[in-house]
């Protein structure tokens, strides 16, 4: 606790410290510190704690017949339905975009970030500014516009006849939707790691390379394992909200390529099946927990 | 004496050989027409303020800056374009550069790995390595589990396991504090006789270089002023800025009235010996600890003096610092504390003398 400990009442009269009064003083600035986070507690406690409550237990509800929800009689059946063959398809297509996503981010940013991360202050600072003016714009209005991008008659498809490829129909394909996410979510990915890429001594790149690695070994021995904190931030900043994405998705892709987040939807809304949207959504978040496990334990032991 | 010295490495091929040699950043000199022969097996300092240029000097060296002129040879090959992997040299950097995420095996293995040297023979070599340095029985730390004194050490098998032909320390004494330094120094002489390989290290601190270098190269603002031995540069520097740098000393104005006599500030002649052209303004070097005192009408006839009075005594223990002032300058006289001899009082007027080997003619 860093709160500077307060006189505990009852006890002002106390002129000379003893052990009973540094007790008493450390309890008192706890039960302040306490107190002065309840607010922060109850909000997660009753918007956070009780509704994921109320959503693990439908997970274990029975549907009815008139796309109602049973809550008497609990069960795994809407688990069960989680092996079907649809639903495990929408499981693993979505588990491989998130995963082909954050690579290609990967990919994209590491340089970028490096770049960034070796120039002056002024330059670098401006960078970063451009890295998140995306986000002054609204996320929906930026989906459609790489719907126009993408379109028939758009940039892309112009580009590709041009250059003789034929015409190219990007939009409703899963290529689309991995652009988009990949433009999304690129910010996420970018900025962890110039964070930690910056913080790299630079000399270190020059020992490397005085004792004999070339630019790429100098990447693989000393950069990359360096910055490796800012790799399995990023990479988790990107999965996780790719695995469950709906805007982009819905907007970029197809029928053929319902995605997770499209289908606990679909369960929820049309379906009206809401024990598999329940459930569904638990196994998302239980991967997702898996990932920042993952991150803390490796982000742990990185230094 | 000599300005730039390309003596004693004649006939056998250069270990570092700069020839014209400039850098620019953008509009910014940062070393300025350097000529520069380092000898085989030498142990060379670069010697110089902040920002004088010796840094990039041995950056250049180390092919981690290009120089925007001139040519570089190392052991006759121009090396001035290659990239630093491809060069036979390694670096000892100033804070290390240590890889963190490695044990002390492992950054001393470096090099051999990425050259592709064979397994066994990296065991063998790293722990040769290991134990030139006195670093046995750590092999498996982390850098930041390591004193400042440790790293140093690292750092210095991490480049000599690579067997280079040259290795460049920056300076490698300088986040050390003063005891650690002065044990270091001596060890960093003796290792380099051990392993006879071509030592060029760079500092700002004088009495480093002047312990530790075969040769010394001084530079300012760009330029290399002076090579020569300690002593030579100590004794006879070539100009008010080596001389000034080099030690303390007391710089009389003058200017040359014949190549054996020169005129003070004062308008007296004296005895000075240079080969600067007549009327050339320069200074008379004088060393605090070959100035002689005595009382003005006591000074022996082969001795020149100046007149002033005494300002002030500090003491120092093994030596006292006598500050005389005259009305043109200030001189500091050094002298052993012994017992006995010519001891004035504060307020005295005492000479200032000295024999004429004592002093030497530099430019102003």
């Amino acid at each position: 606790m860093t709160m500077v400990a307060d006189r505990p009442e009852g006890l002002e009269e106390a002129s000379v410290a003893t052990p009973e009064f540094e007790k008493a003083a450390e309890r008192a600035a706890s039960r302040r510190g306490f107190l002065l986070s309840l607010p922060a507690y109850a909000y997660l406690v009753l918007f956070f704690a009780v509704p994921l409550g109320i959503v693990m237990m439908y997970s274990f509800a029975t549907r009815n017949r008139f796309g109602g929800t049973d809550l008497s009689g609990w069960n795994l059946n809407a688990y069960r339905k989680l092996g079907e063959p649809i639903v495990r398809d929408i499981l693993f297509r979505s588990l491989w975009l998130a995963i082909l996503t954050t690579l290609i981010c990967l990919v994209v940013a590491y340089p970028f970030a490096y770049f960034i991360a070796t120039r002056t202050p002024l330059i670098r600072n401006l960078m970063l500014v451009f890295v998140m003016i995306p986000f002054w714009t609204n996320f929906l209005v930026r989906n459609y516009a790489w719907r126009v991008l993408l379109g028939n008659d758009g940039l892309f498809t112009n580009i590709s006849e041009a250059l003789g490829l034929g015409e190219r129909e990007l939009l409703f394909t899963t290529s689309a939707v991995v652009i988009g996410l990949v433009y999304g979510f690129l910010p996420f990915m970018v900025l962890p790691l110039y964070a930690s890429i910056e913080r790299i001594d630079l000399s270190l790149v020059e020992a490397s390379r005085d004792l004999y690695a070339s630019g790429f070994q100098t990447f693989r021995r000393v950069l990359l394992p360096l910055s490796m904190p800012g790799v399995i931030a990023g990479s988790i900043l990107v999965f996780v909200p790719s695995l469950g994405a709906y805007v982009t998705p819905e907007i970029l892709g197809g029928a053929k390529t319902t995605l997770l987040g499209s289908y606990i939807v679909t369960q929820f809304l049309t379906a009206r099946n809401w024990p598999v949207g329940a459930s569904l959504s638990f196994v998302l978040m239980a991967v997702m927990l898996v990932a920042t496990l993952v991150y803390f334990r490796t982000g742990g032991r990185n230094l | 004496m000599s300005d730039r010295g390309d003596h004693q490495v004649s006939e056998q091929i250069a270990a570092v050989k700069l020839t014209a040699i400039t850098k620019r950043f953008g509009s910014v000199v940062a070393v300025d027409n350097v000529d520069l022969e380092i000898a085989d097996g030498e142990f060379f300092a670069l010697l110089g303020p902040s920002g004088c240029g010796k840094t990039t000097t041995l950056r250049m060296v180390a092919g981690l800056e290009f120089p925007t002129e001139g040519s570089l040879k190392i052991f006759g090959d121009e090396a001035g374009t290659l990239p630093p992997n491809r060069r036979p040299v390694n670096t000892v950097f100033q804070d290390y550069a240590l890889f963190p995420h490695m044990t002390v095996e492992a950054n001393v293995a470096f090099g051999l790995k990425m050259q592709r040297v064979a397994k066994h023979e990296i065991t063998g070599r790293v722990q040769e390595a290991i134990s030139l340095v006195r670093l046995e029985g750590l092999e498996q730390r982390r850098s930041r589990q390591l004193s400042g004194g440790q790293r140093q050490r690292v750092a210095l098998a991490r480049a000599l396991v690579n067997r280079p032909k040259v290795l460049l320390l920056d300076e490698p004494l300088g986040a050390l504090d003063l005891k650690l330094r002065q044990e270091m120094q001596g060890e960093l002489k003796a290792l380099q006789r051990e392993v006879g390989i071509t030592f060029v290290f760079v500092t700002h601190d004088q009495e480093e270089a002047l312990t530790m270098a075969d040769r010394i190269g001084v530079m300012n603002e760009g330029e290399l002023l002076q090579v020569g031995t300690p002593a030579e540069i100590y004794e006879h520097p070539v100009n008010r800025f080596v001389a000034n740098f080099i030690g303390q000393t007391n710089l009389l104005d003058a200017s040359v009235v014949s190549n054996d006599t020169v005129c003070l500030a004062n308008g007296v002649h004296i005895p000075g010996k240079s080969d600067l052209p007549v009327g050339t303004r320069v200074a008379v070097c004088l060393r605090p600890e070959r100035a002689g005192m005595h009382p003005p009408e006591g000074v022996p006839a082969d001795q020149q003096s100046v007149v002033g009075r005494l300002e002030s005594v500090t003491y120092l223990g093994n030596a006292l610092v006598y500050t005389v002032v005259l009305d043109w300058v200030r001189l500091e006289v050094r002298r052993e504390n012994q017992p006995g001899g010519y001891r004035p009082h504060v307020g005295e007027e005492v000479a200032v003398s000295w024999t004429l080997d004592a002093i030497s003619v530099v430019r102003a």
